[in-house]
């Protein structure tokens, strides 16, 4: 394929309100690529995924999508052309069925993804599928995330954005977690990884970027800086 | 005395039916934008007036005409009134979309008052002046209109939220707005539909109730309260809720207006609203409030 990195992230910025959150942040993702980003509280992680799905404005910069700017694409368009988030807190439907979260992750999609989306949604989690009926709201934290994890594949995306999809599940629930998400890559979605578990992530990536107050201050393959000694320190507790 | 009491309950369920349906409208709105909208009971009025300008007063169509092409006006008055006042100011904050909704009905009843004046306007029952007798009362056959069209449209509704896909969308950005955008619902398209199915309910109320009892340019401001009361006793956020605190509302007040003086029954009624709120702040089918979109 052509050189063109899936996606292109140039000086990017963002603020709520006049408070900026992120500033002149730069990153590429290759198409297959398993991305990691990490960084400690409010550094500004859930903040850059909510720009690249377009739910949040941007001061500044460009987002390119298949070397297309997609600046100016709504949340829905973006979707469309294959972007797929896992917001953080899972934010499952809670009154709908465990079935229609899955439906509405395949929203805008014609039938036959969605068809296919759900075979592969309930070969990926048995449970989900034995739970099909069962209000969302009433699953455990590790199923929701399942769930919200299907949820996002439905549409069948390029790009799947995950937002610390560990984030407060018990140890077993988590290398669960990881090693679909290693799955996912061997299937070839590429993937941005959001983690405060810089640890796992890092092991796991191809390549990681060190996001601290909104900047990015560290690039690099992923073991190279898990061994790092400034991110050791900083987020490995070592 | 059986029949007293079915007479007042037929009374009571028919005067329910119109705050049931305008407080499906306000639950409808609430859900998907935590906006309460004042205009609501406006829309009631512009159905009924509509009809009746069309009908009676001008004799333009037929009734089985009038009636759908008022409330496809009415409707198309919703749709604007979200596009022209109310998504421009989306980003305002909540306290101003509210004022804005209170705006936007002195502004229709305005209208309406300059165009069709002031006087009340009437058009006749469906089935004529019929009464049917239920266990010694008589009920009019217009009741019958309007409970019969309430039961078919509270399954479609139901329908409608359960079964379609855009319903089960409506029902996920109440949920989670920001979910909702994430997975691809154009939530701009939900509170859209949402204005027009408000304004097409309350609509479709003025219609029903206006041969029974007349309609004026300025009766929504009363049904707009009673609707809005008939949705915190339900539960704001849930439309079947809304639509069984208009039922009890509407029979709270026949049952104190017959047993007891008509001049108590807004007073009783709004007594039993606190009381209910007190008890259970959610309303009695009610759930807490959702981030708006
Ligand atoms: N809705 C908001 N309004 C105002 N400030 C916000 C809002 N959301 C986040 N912030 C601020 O923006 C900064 C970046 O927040 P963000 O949520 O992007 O960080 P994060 O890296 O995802 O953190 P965490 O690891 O805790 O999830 C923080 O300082 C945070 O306080
Ligand atoms: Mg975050």
């Amino acid at each position: 394929m052509s050189a063109v990195p899936l996606l292109q992230v140039q000086d990017l910025s963002s603020s709520y309100g006049r408070i900026r959150v992120l500033s002149t942040v730069s990153l590429e993702i290759g198409r297959g690529e398993l991305v990691a980003l990490v960084g400690s509280n409010g550094a500004g992680k859930t903040t850059l995924l909510r720009c690249l799905s377009g739910v949040q404005p941007i001061d500044g910069g460009t987002i390119r999508f298949g070397g297309h700017d997609i600046n100016h694409l709504r949340a829905s368009e973006r979707v469309a052309l294959g972007i797929a988030q896992v917001p953080e807190g899972r934010l499952v439907f809670p009154q709908l069925t465990i079935e229609d979260n899955l439906l509405l992750g395949g929203y805008g999609r014609n039938r036959a993804t969605v068809s296919a989306g759900f075979t592969r949604a309930y070969a990926m989690f048995p449970i989900l599928a034995e739970r099909r009926r069962q209000l969302a709201g009433t699953l455990s934290g590790g199923q929701q995330q399942m769930l919200a994890l299907g949820r996002a594949l439905m549409s069948a995306p390029k790009l799947l954005l995950l937002d610390e999809p560990s984030m407060g599940l018990a140890p077993v629930v988590v290398e669960r977690i990881f090693d679909i998400i290693d799955e996912l890559r061997a299937s070839g979605t590429t993937i941005l990884l959001v983690e405060q578990n810089a640890n796992a992530a890092l092991a796991l990536a191809d390549r990681g970027y060190v996001i601290e107050t909104g900047r990015i201050v560290l690039a690099g393959d992923g073991l190279d800086l898990l061994e790092d000694r400034r991110v050791q320190e900083a987020y490995l507790g070592v | 005395m059986l029949a007293d009491f079915a007479q007042f309950t037929a009374s009571g369920l028919t005067r329910g039916a119109i705050y049931a349906l305008v407080g499906m409208g306000f639950a409808i709105i609430y859900n998907a934008s935590n906006i309460i909208n004042f205009a609501q009971g406006e829309f009631v009025m512009l159905g009924g007036m509509l009809t009746a300008f069309l009908f009676t007063t001008t004799g333009l169509l037929p009734i089985w005409l009038a009636v759908p092409v008022a409330i496809a006006a009415a409707t198309i008055a919703g749709v604007a009134f979200y596009r022209l006042a109310i998504e421009p100011a989306q980003r305002a904050g909540l306290a101003t979309l509210i004022i804005i909704t209170i705006g936007g009905s002195v502004l229709l009843r305005g209208i309406v008052e300059v165009t069709l004046g002031k006087r009340e306007f009437v058009f006749p029952a469906f089935s004529g002046e019929s009464n049917v007798q239920v266990l010694g009362a008589s009920i009019a056959s217009q009741s019958l209109w309007v409970l019969g069209t309430l039961a078919i449209v509270a399954a479609l509704l139901w329908w409608f939220f359960e079964k379609t896909l855009f319903g089960k969308a409506m029902r996920a950005t109440a949920q989670s707005p920001l979910a909702a955008q994430l997975v691809g619902i154009e939530t701009r398209h939900v509170l859209l539909v949402s204005f027009a199915l408000a304004a097409a309910l309350g609509a479709l109320g003025g219609v029903l109730t206006t041969p029974i009892t007349l309609t004026r340019y300025d009766i929504g401001i009363m049904l707009g309260l009673k609707g809005f009361a008939a949705t915190m006793l339900g539960g704001l956020g849930n439309p079947f809720g809304a639509l069984a605190g208009g039922l009890v509302l509407g029979l709270v007040e026949a049952f104190t207006g017959g047993y007891v003086s008509s001049g108590y029954q807004d007073a009783i009624a709004f007594l039993l609203i606190l009381t209910v709120l007190m008890v259970r702040p959610g309303g009695l089918f009610g759930r807490v409030a959702m981030d708006r979109v």
